[in-house]
């Protein structure tokens, strides 16, 4: 698993990579109510804002982590966004991206030091 | 910065795990580990307990209960001389332009106006009593005392079991009851839609009653935000978002809580700051209209938001005040102000949101059945 200092993690799934938002960042938004996601096929670049979700308390922007191509969306989690406060890293991941450069990954955090950057 | 106010029950909050933000000054409670959601579910279901301690809590004595009521009429648009002993009734300040400038909560309690008012206002509202009804009659902050509130069905069965006289009061009925050898000033009212009570309690006993209430296996602890979602379902204005200074009475749809004896033709017609403005409004109808709103979607839409009248129209009608995830209704929910044109129920008028523009229907409020013991 890889993480941004967005509180997203990377799972790695074949040649795509599996994001959604960490546990600690669930606990902070509070109950999600709200998830737009991307669609599919989308191509996005490095931080663009791709997805709202909105917790009981306010609207939030979750940015891409990387370039690439969106290949699959988290309809589940568009229907019951509480799945990411019930499960972040689990039921509760947002989309699948294909990266168009991996070289992206290799400045991000392991899970240690997203551990340290959180306290 | 200066610093944060605490209310008796601070370090309960605290010790009950309480995410605590800076709310009118104090450091307040804006959620607990059981989370906004479940905390809004809980006030619904079976019984919610808020610390209201920010808010002002105000004695106003004359000679006789008539001269203190006497007096208030003179600011407020409101029958205070015939509320009966023992009753309360909901009011609000208002301005020499018609605006309101705060909103409150008055009590015939024998010899005197029991008056409580929003925290973020309370020193501006006990000034401007002073002012106008000193030294007349005597206008005193009760800063010993706290406040809680307890919501939910199950409120009148958890309150009677301290007091069984709370099971005989009605919707805003007033009382003095003895709750474990405590004096609460009680009042049955709140700021959810549900039945209730509000309780005044000396600061020193107050943490010891919240646990024996909490204690209770219906009874959980809720917070501000939990008291937000609550209090938009049931279609209830938050003041300085959905009514301020520049919104009159008859604007922010609240001309039922004029009482008929004050308005024109009554016994005691007018004689409140703005009354000629109110007065005109009433009879010839205000140019916008706060409405209740239901978006179309699934996504919330919250204060400021612009509304207009169609997808493509340049210049918006008016805006969302209040809004958000209404659990309960389970979906969003949103109050706001419209041009008296677009005001029917049942307009649909449109959002825009992120760029785009996205449809709501004027909706009757409440968004949830008030559960008020009539």
């Amino acid at each position: 698993m890889k993480y941004t200092e967005e509180h997203e993690w990377l799972r790695a799934e074949g040649d795509v990579y599996v994001v959604g938002i960490t546990e600690h960042a669930t606990s902070q938004l509070g109950d999600l109510v709200f998830v737009e996601l991307p669609e599919v096929g989308d191509t996005v670049a490095k931080d663009d804002e791709i997805v709202v979700i909105e917790s009981v308390k306010a609207a939030s922007d979750i940015l891409a982590p990387i370039d690439g191509e969106i290949t699959e969306v988290n309809t589940a989690l568009a229907d019951d966004p509480s799945l990411a406060n019930s499960d972040a890293i689990g039921e509760g991941w947002f989309f699948k991206i294909r990266p168009s450069d991996a070289s992206q990954l290799d400045d991000m955090m392991d899970e240690a030091a997203y551990k340290e950057m959180i306290g | 910065m200066t610093q944060l106010k605490e209310t008796p029950l601070h370090a309960l909050h605290v010790e009950l795990g309480a995410k605590m933000v800076p709310f009118a000054g104090y450091d307040m409670p804006v959620q607990y580990p059981l989370g906004v959601l479940k905390e809004h579910q809980q006030t619904r279901a079976k019984a919610g307990l808020f610390d209201v301690s920010h808010m002002g809590q105000v004695v106003v004595k004359g000679a006789t209960y008539a001269d203190a009521a006497a007096g208030l009429e003179t600011l407020i648009p409101i029958d205070i001389l015939d509320l009966g002993e023992d009753r309360q009734r909901y009011g609000f300040f208002t301005n020499d332009d018609g605006g309101i400038e705060d909103d409150l909560m008055l009590a015939n309690r024998g010899d005197h106006v029991f008056v409580v008012v929003n925290a973020a206002c309370k020193e501006a509202d006990i000034a401007r009593m002073k002012a106008a009804l000193e030294p007349d009659l005597s206008v005193t902050e009760i800063t010993d005392r706290a406040l809680l509130a307890l919501q939910g069905p199950s409120a009148e069965a958890v309150l009677a079991s301290l007091d069984e006289r709370a099971a005989g009061m009605n919707f805003m009925d007033v009382a003095t009851l003895d709750l474990n050898g405590i004096e609460a000033w009680v009042s049955r009212s709140g700021y959810t839609g549900e039945d209730g009570y509000e309780i005044s309690v000396p600061a020193d006993a107050a943490e010891a009653l919240a646990k024996s209430l909490l204690a209770h296996p219906d009874v959980e602890a809720i917070g501000l935000g939990a008291r937000d979602s609550l209090r938009l379902e049931a279609g209830l204005c938050l003041y300085g978002h959905d009514i301020d200074t520049t919104t009159s009475p008859v604007e922010g749809a609240l001309t039922w809580a004029i009482s008929k004896v004050r308005r024109a033709g009554g016994a005691r017609a007018g004689g409140f700051p703005g009354a000629s403005q109110i007065m005109a409004q009433m009879e010839n109808g205000a140019t916008r209209k706060r409405v209740g709103l239901l978006p179309e979607g699934r996504a919330p839409m919250r204060e400021g938001v612009p509304l207009f009248a169609s997808e493509d129209a340049t210049d918006p009608i008016g805006a969302i005040t209040s809004g958000g995830f209404g659990p309960t209704v389970g979906g969003p929910v949103a109050m706001g102000y419209v041009a008296k044109e677009h005001a029917a129920l049942g307009t649909t008028v449109f959002g825009e949101l992120r760029g785009k523009r996205q449809p709501l229907t004027l909706t009757k409020m409440p968004f949830t059945p008030a559960n008020f013991k009539r």
